[in-house]
């Protein structure tokens, strides 16, 4: 038992020791919340003020479309067509053109030298919309307070009628999902490093040392479980700093938006009742949309019962890196070098992918057959019974839940069992071009 | 110390070793020769544990082996390696507590060896910074770290230059010397001729030969003399007449050589008294058969047909 604690630790403490593991630590959050950043930021950047030129041919725009929410943008009217050469010699940054039939075909061009960015090009949109709309009601005879009442947009909430409140199966289905992503991505690249590892000490012959001192199974094991600790250390420095920074990175973004929204309305231009009352109901509305989020991630921790989410998530994790990193220790011991490992690996992958598909499905229909199947065998469930535990269904056929982890369990010894016996012929194997046959072979070698 | 019982190892339809028994005693340098393929590693594999016996046993001091006792034993293979990654010192001291020693006492035996190795500031070398010969010295070590009472020493010379040849053979003496058991397997027999004690030379799976160097040999032995002399041939093989059989004879400048096979019930003394009536004999040595030529004779007697590829290292 020593021993193994010995290797645990040699495997560990070399690779946590890596300038590789640190760079990847740092980089990975990083990269995360970089990415969050950069949409965030790409999204709130504007390109500088715009000077809009709309050729308002049908004669139904001048003058109607409005600035009050967005200073930055300035409107300009003619009737009648420029010249391409025109409008690029202009100081005109974007070109709005409305045909005759715009009533009709509802079709705006925007022309542009530099690309707007998305949100000018809805906020134009969003203009241009308004002023239709006004006209099809004035043509129809139609009140637009009518109209407006007519055209509520209904909320809806799916509420489970035995639990009595709102259900947010897509919201957590997504969560399972991401879950089991993070799973398959675990599994695939540790599971790799187990098997370079084992190829490490089969290639640099340092194994027959080894195997002198250890048990073949014991080496297997300090290694998978060596690789594991590293492999959860990362991802709890992962989850830690991206939430550190991601929190940072959106706090800063809200701050400029309250403060683009509060600073931006020109202080020289008088602010009309009419403007004061659409910005006080802009803020109003991104209030509402806020605190509706929060209230669905409130009933989404209200409806989970988290530890027991997190330990479900830790035991499949654990059990399905267990089972196919002893996969890859026995591929990584067989073959004598990295090209060989090809016509192994697919066999070991194809169920991997093939869990992901079935996940997928389990957001649309988490009591189909093909998902109650695929959480049960083991090679797959780990990544679709997380799907079902996120969205609750799991705890409502517990027996389905716990058959699925029995079978894990039992698979993943009598696959270590297996991997390992192939693994304490394959290090001391050498120069033997390995096929199926032989690997079978070497199950019934006597130790 | 170590007892093999009638060992049997199959690969599927291959039988590495068939029946294979020897016994290696406390104290000494044992020899364990034979062609390429023979099965040498396939028995040293089952004595450090590393795969078990078909049938057959191993006993070790007389006790039947068990996992413990590979902490008793220190194995050299022949195709050895090291983490490149990994510093020297932290590596060595990781083989040993694997074998068993405490981290401290490692540490302090390694520091040990690498001043008397004269290896000082090689500690936080990473292996792949040392060269061919410098890793061989420290994988030497560690074989021998942590005290094993029976040494394992396959091919041990192999790639070493002179210089750490010598180095590694005068270890080798002073651990045999201080009690140590030492195995080795090698093919250079005068090596075998100058360390080992005792030898089992195995073949085609099973042991051909098996006992103490000096008694082999002589065993071996075709009771041929060599005999400096001076005089003529003619008076030489007169003197000679049937004490014994005249093998061949070459003239030098001063002195000539015979080596004379002596007939049955003839004694060297009675050899000699009929000589010196003739010739006047400078010299006489029995000439006793190198390990190489045993070798040969052994293996080729079993398979003739192996003989050229299994002397070819």
């Amino acid at each position: 038992m020593n021993k193994i604690k010995l290797i645990i630790w040699r495997e560990f403490i070399t690779r946590v020791r890596k300038p590789s593991f640190l760079i990847m630590t740092i980089l990975g959050p990083l990269l995360i919340a970089g990415g969050v950043a950069a949409v965030t930021f790409l999204g709130l950047q504007e390109s500088g003020p715009q000077s809009v030129l709309v050729v308002d041919v049908p004669h139904l725009f001048t003058d109607k479309l409005a600035n009050a929410t967005k200073p930055d943008i300035t409107f300009h009217y003619r009737a009648d067509d420029i010249s391409d050469s025109a409008f690029k010699n202009s100081t005109y940054t974007l070109m709005v053109r409305m045909n005759e039939e715009v009533l009709k075909n509802n079709q705006v061009e925007i022309f542009y030298t530099k690309v707007p960015s998305q949100s000018v090009q809805n906020y134009i949109s969003a203009e241009v919309e308004k002023v239709l709309r006004k006209e099809k009601l004035r043509i129809n005879n139609l009140d637009e307070n009518v109209f407006d009442q007519v055209g509520t947009p209904v909320a809806m909430k799916l509420i489970d009628i035995e639990k009595g409140d709102e259900s947010l199966e897509q919201e957590k289905a997504a969560i399972g999902f991401f879950l089991g992503y993070i799973m398959l991505l675990f599994i695939m690249l540790y599971g790799m490093q187990v098997m370079r590892g084992v190829m490490e000490e089969k290639q640099s012959r340092i194994i027959e040392v080894l195997a002198s001192s250890v048990r073949p199974f014991q080496l297997m094991m300090g290694k998978i479980v060596g690789i594991a600790m590293v492999g959860l250390v990362q991802f709890l420095l992962w989850i830690i700093l991206s939430t550190a920074l991601t929190t940072g990175v959106i706090a800063l973004a809200k701050d400029r938006l309250v403060a683009q929204v509060s600073n931006g309305i020109p202080m020289d231009q008088p602010m009309t009742t009419e403007t004061k009352a659409l910005l006080q109901n802009e803020i109003a509305k991104d209030n509402a949309d806020m605190s509706q989020g929060l209230d669905k991630v409130h009933k989404i921790i209200d409806q989970t019962p988290i530890t027991l989410v997190i330990i479900l998530f830790l035991f499949y994790f654990l059990c399905g890196y267990l089972l196919y990193s002893s996969f890859f220790a026995a591929i990584g011991a067989a073959v004598d070098s990295e090209t060989d490992t090809q016509q192994f690996m697919l066999p070991a992958m194809l169920p991997l992918m093939l869990a992901l598909f079935i996940a997928q499905m389990a957001i649309v229909n988490p009591d189909g057959p093909a998902v109650f199947w695929f959480s049960i065998v083991p090679f797959t469930s780990p990544i679709v019974m997380m799907v079902r535990i996120a969205m609750g269904n799991a705890f409502e056929h517990p027996w389905e839940l716990i058959l699925s982890m029995v079978l894990l369990v039992a698979t993943f010894i009598g696959t270590t069992w297996l991997a390992g016996r192939i693994y304490r012929t394959g290090i001391l194997m050498y120069g033997k071009k390995v096929t199926w046959k032989e690997l079978g072979k070497w199950l019934f070698y006597k130790g | 110390m170590l007892t093999c019982e009638n060992i049997v190892k199959r690969y599927g339809a291959f039988t590495a070793l068939n029946g294979v028994s020897m016994d290696v005693p406390a104290g000494k340098v044992f020899g364990l020769l034979g062609p390429n393929g023979a099965g040498k590693t396939s028995l040293i594999r089952i004595i450090t544990r590393i795969t078990g016996p078909d049938e057959g046993r191993v006993l070790f001091d007389g006790k039947p082996m068990t996992d413990a006792d590979v902490h008793q034993l220190g194995y050299l293979p022949e195709e050895r390696g090291l983490y490149k990654k990994m510093k020297v010192g932290e590596q060595a001291v990781y083989l040993a507590r694997l074998k068993g020693m405490p981290k401290a006492e490692a540490t302090t035996r390694l520091k040990e060896w690498f001043t008397r190795w004269e290896m000082d500031g090689w500690w936080n070398k990473k292996v792949e910074e040392l060269s061919k010969g410098m890793a061989q010295k420290v994988q030497f070590i560690t074989t021998v770290l942590h005290n094993p009472r029976l040494l394992i020493l396959d091919e041990p010379f192999s790639g070493f230059d002179p210089i750490n040849a010598e180095l590694i053979r005068s270890e080798i003496l002073r651990l045999r010397d201080e009690g140590t058991t030492v195995m080795l397997s090698t093919h250079s027999m005068p090596s075998v001729e100058e360390l080992c004690d005792h030898i089992a030379l195995i073949d085609n799976a099973k042991v051909m030969l098996h006992g103490n160097v000096r008694e082999i040999r002589k065993r071996y032995s075709t009771n041929t003399y060599r005999i400096e002399y001076k005089g003529t041939r003619v008076a030489f093989a007169n003197a000679l007449g049937f004490s014994g059989e005249l093998v061949d004879t070459h003239d030098g400048e001063d002195m000539s050589v015979a080596r004379v096979r002596l007939a049955k019930d003839t004694t060297p003394n009675t050899l000699l008294r009929q000589l010196v009536s003739g010739v006047e004999v400078n010299g006489v040595q029995e000439e006793v058969p190198r390990m190489h030529d045993i070798f040969i004779r052994v293996v080729s007697e079993t398979a003739p047909e192996m003989v050229a590829s299994g002397m070819t290292e």
